[in-house]
């Protein structure tokens, strides 16, 4: 019940009409920044944190927040109507959804779209309520070891469950790692790489290499794509809406289980764009008719609509409670925190009530708001759409190149920005994740220092992360996920051994 | 802005797939060396209280460059990406017709202002690039670069670079 207290006054913290109105500006900005190809969550993000840096942390997350909820909403718009998935979680959502559009019923997919992504969003908050202030409580037993221990977990599971090539992945992960080295040193006050530039002496900033690896890399791939829109008008009116959500009942299990995986994914760091695949495949393959999926079967809308907002809503969890992001967007409204001067970590639970529970407030909220605002303005943005690239591009560069000077007022970030801007574009195209890049650029500072400080505390004795039960459980996961694709493959020898001597 | 791409050399391949993986490869390599020196410089032994600054940093870039090698050598040896093509001329075409007035655009901010650099480059690149008539063009930069004077220097006091033109009205 004490949660339950706590949520009400968060209520009260959000219920003024500044931030209700900042809250509803978030949320037409992250629907537009959504629906437009070339930007996405975390690039919106990204781009408009800087109008927050001089609001106090409160409203700039629940803006910044709101942002995140219209951006997971407008990505269903352009999947649906033109097949071009805003996000890629969004990817899955086509597999169904532009099928129905071109069979007539694009005002149905789309509320089933949003309704899905209001149920997943819904669940996961309600698991961010009542779980991360336990887990907050609990991590605050936590010291350095423990938080290194913590981070390694999360850097091992990116290399050992991520999809793409191995090397890459690591490549990715330890370029992150050396630019977060770049500078002064907080431990020592020496000066590391730097190479004797000053410029490289702030070292470099994670927001600026963010905007530049997603919002500018992004402009790159989009023009050379050279993408010509067509898509599907769509009006919604209250009747289809309402038959929709009348159905909605039969499909229980879908949204449950798709509320589930999404909720199970977000929380650990593998993200919504997996949650939206698993959440599909997971439906289409305990249906009974596993072949009418693609060609406009509304529960393909449904699994992976909520799958992929649960986790994205989820990932702020690990974000609240232990500092440590869940996804990229998460990452960013980390950076964010301490932009505004918070310090991401368990103690936030007990030092800054009012932003933690006023963010989760406008979760509720802006997810509500979000859903009646997206069902009602679905034309207004699809006609964005109909707006050239070449009045949009311009503008989208010139957003970044003010988000990456506002952060340190340094005219070489938007040189660097531009730098990022083509690491991301090689990288995307050759298959360099970019996850586990933007999660050690976040990270990689506090990990070293955590590392460190054990160390200073141990005497330089490794065996501090062994030292007792929790923190030896944690870095003993890590182990397992950094070997997992190891011991995975030697299990799959020895159930194929016994199954050959049957035969 | 797809017949010009056209015009200009259409789906020939500008580079393939293996060679710029190959160069990425090398660079990545070479970004290891040399961070990996610069941290030897700085110290990368295991001191009485943990390791010195550049032992992280140092082993980070063995790490790095030791997967480099990996991706040469698949690339070299196990023929991936065969006959696969990373941009066509086109592509490359298109790509370099919104990175070059970037460039310009960031020029342009550390002598105009960004305001005014924003100004050129959107009226500038709906009407070359685009083919949008003039006056859309100018009006929407207009609007587009005083909206967010208006935001960013009026609103939300966020400071940035200014021009002449911004000191010739007292801001």
């Amino acid at each position: 019940m004490e949660a339950f207290n706590l949520l009400l006054h968060g209520f009260e913290v959000l219920l003024t009409f500044d931030k209700l109105l900042l809250m509803m500006l978030g949320l037409v900005l992250g629907v537009f920044v959504g629906v437009l190809p070339g930007l996405g969550g975390p690039n919106g993000v990204a781009i408009l944190l800087p109008l927050t840096f001089t609001m106090d942390p409160t409203s700039a997350i629940v803006m910044l927040s709101c942002i995140y909820w219209g951006a997971l909403f407008g990505g269903a718009i352009t999947s649906i109507l033109f097949n071009i998935p805003g996000e890629a979680w969004s990817v899955a959502t086509t597999f169904d959804g532009y099928p129905m559009a071109q069979k007539g019923q694009a005002a149905e997919a789309l509320t089933a779209a949003f309704t899905s992504s209001f149920f997943g969003s819904f669940v996961a908050v309600m698991l961010i309520t009542f779980l991360a202030p336990r887990v907050a409580d609990f991590a605050l037993r936590f010291g350095p070891p423990e938080f290194f221990a913590v981070y390694l977990l999360t850097f091992c599971s990116f290399v050992g469950l991520g999809k793409e090539e191995r090397h890459k992945i690591v490549i990715s992960m330890a370029l992150g790692l050396l630019l977060t080295a770049i500078g002064m040193d907080t431990v020592s006050g020496q000066l590391r790489l730097t190479f004797g530039f000053n410029e490289l002496l702030r070292g470099v900033n994670f927001l600026v290499a963010v905007i530049g690896l997603f919002g500018i890399s992004e402009i790159l791939l989009t023009m050379e794509e050279s993408l010509s829109l067509r898509g599907h008008a769509a009006a919604l009116n209250p009747r289809v809406i309402l038959q929709v959500w009348k159905s909605v009942p039969r499909y229980w299990a879908t949204l449950l289980r798709s509320s589930a995986i999404g909720c199970w994914l977000g929380v650990t760091p593998g993200g919504a764009i997996a949650a939206s695949f698993m959440g599909y495949n997971v439906a289409k393959r305990l249906d009974k008719n596993p072949d009418s999926y693609g060609k406009g079967r509304i529960e393909g809308v449904f699994a992976p609509e909520t799958a992929a907002h649960a986790a994205g809503t989820s990932a702020l969890l690990p974000m609240l409670a232990l500092g440590i992001p869940g996804s990229g967007t998460a990452a960013i409204l980390l950076g964010g925190m301490m932009v505004w001067g918070l310090n991401p970590g368990p103690l936030i639970f007990v030092e800054q009530k009012d932003f933690v529970w006023g963010l989760i407030a406008s979760m509720y909220l802006g997810n509500i708001v979000g859903l009646f605002l997206v069902l009602a303005t679905v034309p207004i943005f699809a006609a964005v759409l109909r707006v050239p690239f070449a009045a949009i591009a311009p503008m989208i560069l010139v957003s970044c190149a003010i988000g990456a000077y506002a952060i340190q007022n340094a005219m070489f970030d938007v040189w660097m920005m531009l730098g990022f801007g083509v690491i991301g574009y090689v990288f995307k195209k050759l298959d360099y994740p970019l996850a586990p890049l933007t999660l050690a650029l976040v990270l990689g500072n506090r990990a070293e220092d955590s590392f460190r400080l054990s160390m200073i505390s141990s005497e330089g004795d490794l065996r501090v992360f062994f030292s007792n039960g929790l923190v030896g459980s944690i870095t003993g996961l890590a182990l397992l996920m950094l070997f997992w694709p190891l011991i995975s493959a030697v299990f799959e020898k020895l159930r194929k051994k016994p199954a050959v001597g049957a035969a | 802005m797809t017949d010009q791409a056209e015009a200009s050399g259409g789906n020939r391949p500008a580079a393939k797939t293996r060679t710029v993986d190959l160069v990425v490869s090398l660079l990545i390599l070479a970004f290891a060396i040399v961070f990996a020196w610069d941290s030897n410089r700085t110290g990368n032994e295991w001191a009485s209280d943990g390791p010195e600054a550049g032992y992280f940093p140092f082993y980070l870039s063995v790490l790095m460059g030791a997967a480099a090698l990996y991706g040469i050598g698949r690339v070299l040896l196990a023929k991936v990406h065969e006959g696969e093509v990373f941009v066509t001329r086109g592509q490359l075409y298109r790509v370099m017709q919104v990175f070059i007035p970037g460039v310009i655009f960031c020029i342009a901010t550390q002598y105009l202002g960004i305001y005014v650099a924003s100004f050129i480059l959107t009226a500038g690149f709906m009407i070359w690039i685009g083919n949008i008539a003039v006056w859309k063009s100018v009006l929407t930069a207009l609007i587009f670069s005083f909206a967010m004077f208006y935001i960013f220097e009026i609103a939300f006091n966020v400071i940035m670079p200014k021009g002449p033109l911004e000191a010739f009205f007292g801001y």
